[in-house]
């Protein structure tokens, strides 16, 4: 039972996962005034890169990707299987710190670049996350999401400072603007591709499918927050998910790329004030 | 004469055997068989206590007193003496006030009181012998093969090899006493001792920068040491006691806290807290594995070892709020300083000033949880640590930089450095890893108590942490696809000590909820008198080893993929302009320029001179906070 | 099937156009063309892409560049020269630098004509190099076999 359910998750996510990118591509275009392409465009997309010649600028990087896939993957299975959260954390950690030694390993002045830069985003968001953690262990006095999700009281009526946090850096997560500094998917940007630059067909596809993961993992925090043992809340958590994406893709429509500056300084404050403060009045009442 | 007795003796005699042979080869193999020798002792002596532990004393302990206060006025003598030869008078003062003091107590009131205990060995100082004996012997076999090199990459430098093996020696002996001791004159007098080693160890070059660092940190030591006096006078003198074991088991009250406040200053003083830190980050310029025996294995962990002794009377008291804050401000802020810099081995002392203050966090807030993270956290940070600073010494000897900067040719060098170097940086906050393991605990301990502020700061600073080291990583992973041009061979005795440091650091891994499970659980049960069990799920421990040995097994997997899957080549991308050999391209004018590349350093924010600064006043205010409430809790 | 029809990435590259025909190629992307509907992206980056998009002609000093971008694509992949300056030399022919159209340095596919050439018929142009690039994958997949067997 457990072994289906686990290579249902594994074969499911990332299907949801591109749906959701199709979707994104789609709403985009139309806030922009056009049409857009077909929902299914991610998915050609990424068996068009299969497809593709392979060919690489040395022996060492494509290894890492592969690698930072098999962990995010994990990752997912541990959060959707009902695992502790913070060893999710961990290991989602893991995965993108292999991602960015990809980069580093291609030696491409532009792929360091966005290697940098995303290790500064991760230095940027990654303490809101671990907060997260705690928060439901807080709330909900267990690190498992399987205890998490049943509850009587959503956690969000605890946790409304760590959510608003949460959505803050969720911006990082999804690669969206402003914070899209260390790859970007929309044109051509002064670090052409970031850590993906050196990549193509296979490996970039692999890449692709890594962020599809990563997106459903991300949603099954800001799911986690409304989950309790009601099934109604399902639904409620499902619309939240969808509210919080539409929220991004407006944002990410609506501004500016910002420098690693701001993002560092900003992400940190949001932390800092949401979610100690969050975290402090909790523990006081619990 | 036991073995415990033989453990601290041991190496006493191969100190002195060392530093009387002046031929190399045969002081080679004297060290090497004495450090096998006492790892093997550490380990038999593990063998043969650990399940039921031993305490005893020493039919002649007048004698060994009168022993130690003879030997302790010597080196007062010596302290004072140097102190006023090189005008550096506060070591001297420091020494003027403790010998006196400990003498005039122990001649005074000191044979009044009994002893019952002199000598305890538990899970505890078992797990330390441990530490001790194995990381602390092999580092001595590297430093047979570091100092050659050394010496013949230092020419000014004059060579007194025989003299620095012996003096490591002499710290083994006297760390296994400090271990060890449950009389705290004694184990006031292996604190002195390791002090002294680490001063003289660091002042082995000679040079204006190694005085000045090496007086530094004997004046800090010694700073700590006075406190150190002053807490076994009070304790002698209104409780009537000399052994830790008995003042650990004392009810928290008001008076009590005064020695142990004291005692909590000088172990921050050892491992080096803020506003203490500062010695040990002068001690990098001493040769490698000093820093890596003392400053960063074994000495600077006698501090945090004292705290956990403690770590019953800590707890909520105003005392260990103090020291838990100085643990706070010093992991946050010595990660960001870290951050800034690009000396491999400046990065290397940052971060054990890091991780000290963790485990200064976990041992002051003294739940279950905590000190289970503590010790953890003590046993993978030797173990990588050491690892690191035994690599960066090589690597230093290998490409003539030890600047992060430069490491992305160690590939070219030693496949194997750069591999080992990535274990151990891997070890320190990677996932499946120890340290990650232990942090992980500590997180769950400090929301247990209700710490918010720790919590929120290892929030922080893990992240912090995961920046500087990853940076690192990417150095070394930038150069793994070069050709390797091997110019240089490591010693065998350089590369033995390290192959088996990289294999510990893995196996500790695997072997964690074994750790767990026969030294710390029972430990942690006796000490609390109720049920301690491992803070992480088994199934959360099953995963992490699955993660460990995916992390082994998918690398060799996919060799066979690489053989099947042959690619075309192409340059990496520089807008067209690459030269072909992918790290020049073309300029303007059509000439050739090369593409350098740095990491991030973040100086503008996170200025290590300016984190220090920081630290050292909030620090400060924290500890005239502790003394404020200290002062205010006996008013009541 | 074939998916690279479904999901042509271009690299655009600027030879040594007067820019008219970059701002039409530019304009494509706009709501009014929105090529997007193709799943057409500008990658930027030729490790990406799948068709490599020329304006205006060649000369002395980018015959390296263009060459080690062409180089850098993953197969199947296939050229279009956009305006008549990439298609011949246009105004410019005849100027000292300027060694001719695209095609005096790499194969090209499809030529698209107009000075500068409309936003239609650069569409119409990269629809055609779908079939082009139809025929190369085709042709790929088959060596790719062979090889196998």
């Amino acid at each position: 039972m457990l072994i289906i359910k686990i290579l249902a998750i594994i074969i499911l996510t990332p299907i949801v996962g591109g749906l959701l990118t199709g979707i994104d591509r789609v709403i985009t275009a139309r806030m922009q005034g056009r049409q857009g392409p077909p929902i299914l465009q991610p998915f050609y997309d990424v068996f068009k890169l299969i497809q593709k010649e392979p060919i690489e600028v040395n022996l060492m990087h494509r290894f890492y990707v592969y690698l930072s896939l098999i962990f995010v993957i994990l990752t997912a299975v541990i959060l959707l299987v009902g695992g502790d959260i913070l060893l999710a954390v961990f290991a989602l950690t893991l995965g993108s710190v292999l991602f960015i030694l990809g980069g580093y390993a291609s030696n491409s002045p532009y792929s360091l670049v966005g290697s940098e830069r995303e290790l500064l985003q991760m230095m940027a968001y990654e303490p809101m996350v671990l907060l997260t953690g705690i928060g439901f262990y807080l709330a909900d006095k267990s690190f498992f999401v399987s205890d998490i999700v049943k509850n009587d009281i959503p956690a969000i009526v605890y946790l409304p400072g760590m959510f608003l946090g949460f959505v803050f850096i969720l911006t990082f997560k999804l690669r969206k603007s402003p914070f899209d500094f260390s790859m970007s998917h929309h044109g051509h940007q002064e670090i052409v591709q970031g850590i993906t630059t050196e990549y193509s067909g296979k490996d970039l596809a692999v890449i692709e499918v890594t962020h599809w993961y990563e997106e459903i993992i991300a949603f099954t925090f800001i799911f986690l927050f409304f989950a309790t043992k009601n099934p109604i809340s399902i639904l409620v958590g499902i619309i939240a998910c969808f509210l919080v994406y539409f929220l991004e893709i407006l944002i990410d429509n609506g501004f500016a790329r910002m420098k690693w500056n701001f993002a560092l300084k900003s992400a940190w404050i949001v932390t800092a004030v949401l979610g100690s403060l969050n975290l402090i009045i909790l523990s006081y009442f619990k | 004469m036991n073995l415990i007795t033989t453990l601290i003796l041991f190496p006493l005699a191969i100190a002195v055997l060392t530093f009387l042979i002046r031929n190399d080869k045969i002081r080679g193999a004297i060290v090497t068989i004495g450090a096998a020798c006492i790892a093997l002792l550490a380990v038999l002596v593990t063998v043969t206590y650990f399940q039921n532990g031993i305490t005893f004393s020493y039919q002649g302990e007048e004698a060994i007193s009168y022993l130690i206060m003879v030997l302790e006025v010597l080196i007062a003598g010596y302290v004072i003496t140097i102190g006023i030869r090189d005008k550096k008078y506060i070591v001297s003062v420091f020494s003027i006030i403790q010998t006196p003091l400990i003498l005039w107590f122990e001649l005074a009131r000191g044979h009044e009181i009994e002893v019952a205990k002199d000598m305890v060995y538990d899970k505890l100082s078992g797990i330390m012998v441990l530490i001790v004996g194995i990381i602390g012997s092999l580092i001595c076999i590297y430093a047979v093969g570091y100092m050659r090199d050394y010496h013949h990459h230092h020419k000014e430098y004059a060579e007194r090899k025989s003299f620095f093996l012996s003096v490591l020696f002499l710290f083994l002996s006297a760390m296994f006493g400090l271990v060890l001791s449950n009389n705290m004159t004694w184990l006031y007098f292996c604190w002195e001792i390791t002090s002294l080693c680490s001063f003289l160890l660091i002042g082995y070059t000679k040079t204006e920068e190694a005085k000045r660092n090496s007086y530094r940190a004997l004046a800090i030591n010694l700073g700590g040491g006075v406190a150190f006096a002053f807490a076994i006078v009070f304790i002698g003198i209104h409780y009537k006691t000399l052994e830790l074991s008995v003042l650990t088991s004392m009810q928290p009250e008001a008076a009590v806290m005064i020695p142990v406040f004291l005692l909590a200053l000088a172990a921050l003083t050892k491992s080096a807290q803020f506003p203490f830190s500062s010695w040990l980050l002068g001690a990098m310029v001493a040769p490698t594995p000093s820093s890596a025996l003392l400053h960063s294995a074994t000495m600077v962990k006698a501090g945090v070892y004292l705290i956990i002794r403690l770590a019953p009377l800590l707890g909520n008291s105003p005392v260990g709020i103090a020291v838990t804050g100085i643990g706070c401000v010093t992991f946050l802020l010595s990660s960001l300083a870290a951050v800034t810099q690009s000396d491999g081995k400046k990065i290397l002392a940052y971060s054990t000033v890091a991780n000290l203050g963790l485990i200064v966090i976990c041992a002051s807030i003294g739940s279950q949880e905590a000190l289970w993270a503590a010790i953890l956290l003590i046993i993978f940070h030797a173990s990588s640590k050491s690892l690191m600073f035994l690599c960066v010494g090589s690597i230093e000897h290998q490409i003539g930089s030890r600047d992060v900067e430069d490491m992305a040719v160690l590939a070219e060098v030693s496949r194997k450095l750069n591999l080992f170097m990535f274990i151990g940086i891997a070890g320190m906050f990677l996932a499946p890893f120890g340290m990650l393991i232990s942090k992980w605990v500590a997180m769950k301990a400090f929301i247990d108590s209700k710490h918010i502020l720790s919590v929120v700061v290892i929030a922080y600073g893990s992240a912090v942490t995961l920046f500087y080291w990853a940076k690192w990583m990417g150095k070394l992973v930038s150069g793994s696809n070069k050709k390797q041009k091997n110019d240089h061979k490591l010693s065998i005795h350089e590369e033995i000590p390290i192959t088996i440091h990289a294999i510990l650091v893995i196996v500790s891994c695997f072997a964690f909820p074994f750790i767990s499970d026969y030294a710390l659980i029972p430990y942690l049960t006796e000490l609390f008198g109720k049920d301690a069990v491992i803070p992480i799920g088994t199934s959360d421990v099953n995963l992490m080893i699955m993660m460990l040995a995916m992390l082994i097994i998918i690398p060799i997997s996919f060799i066979p993929i690489y053989k099947k899957d042959k690619r075309r080549i192409v340059p990496i991308y520089m807008a067209g302009e690459n030269t072909g050999d992918n790290e020049t391209f073309y300029g303007g004018l059509g000439e050739k320029r090369k593409a350098t590349m740095r990491n991030w350093y973040l100086t503008e924010y996170f200025d290590s001179k300016k984190m220090l600064y920081i630290g050292n006043i909030i620090a400060v205010l924290i500890l005239v906070l502790g003394i404020i409430l200290l002062i205010g809790g006996l008013a009541k | 099937m074939n998916f690279v029809k479904k999901s042509p990435w271009i690299l655009h590259y600027d030879g040594s156009s007067c820019n008219g025909c970059d701002i039409e190629v530019l304009a494509c992307l706009t709501p009014l063309y929105d090529v997007e509907r193709f799943g057409i992206i500008n990658t930027g980056n030729p490790k990406h892409a799948d068709i490599l998009l020329i304006t205006g002609s060649v000369n002395e000093q980018n015959i390296p560049i263009v060459k080690q971008l062409y180089e850098q694509m993953p197969e199947p992949k296939v050229v279009v020269a956009v305006g008549i300056c990439a298609t011949s030399g246009g105004i410019f022919a005849d100027c000292y630098n300027i060694v001719g159209g695209v095609d005096k340095v790499l194969p090209v596919d499809v030529y698209v004509p107009g000075c500068a050439a409309r936003p239609e018929s650069i569409i119409d142009g990269v629809v055609k190099a779908l079939a082009v690039l139809e025929e190369k994958q085709k042709a790929l997949s088959k060596k790719k076999s062979a090889v196998k067997k």
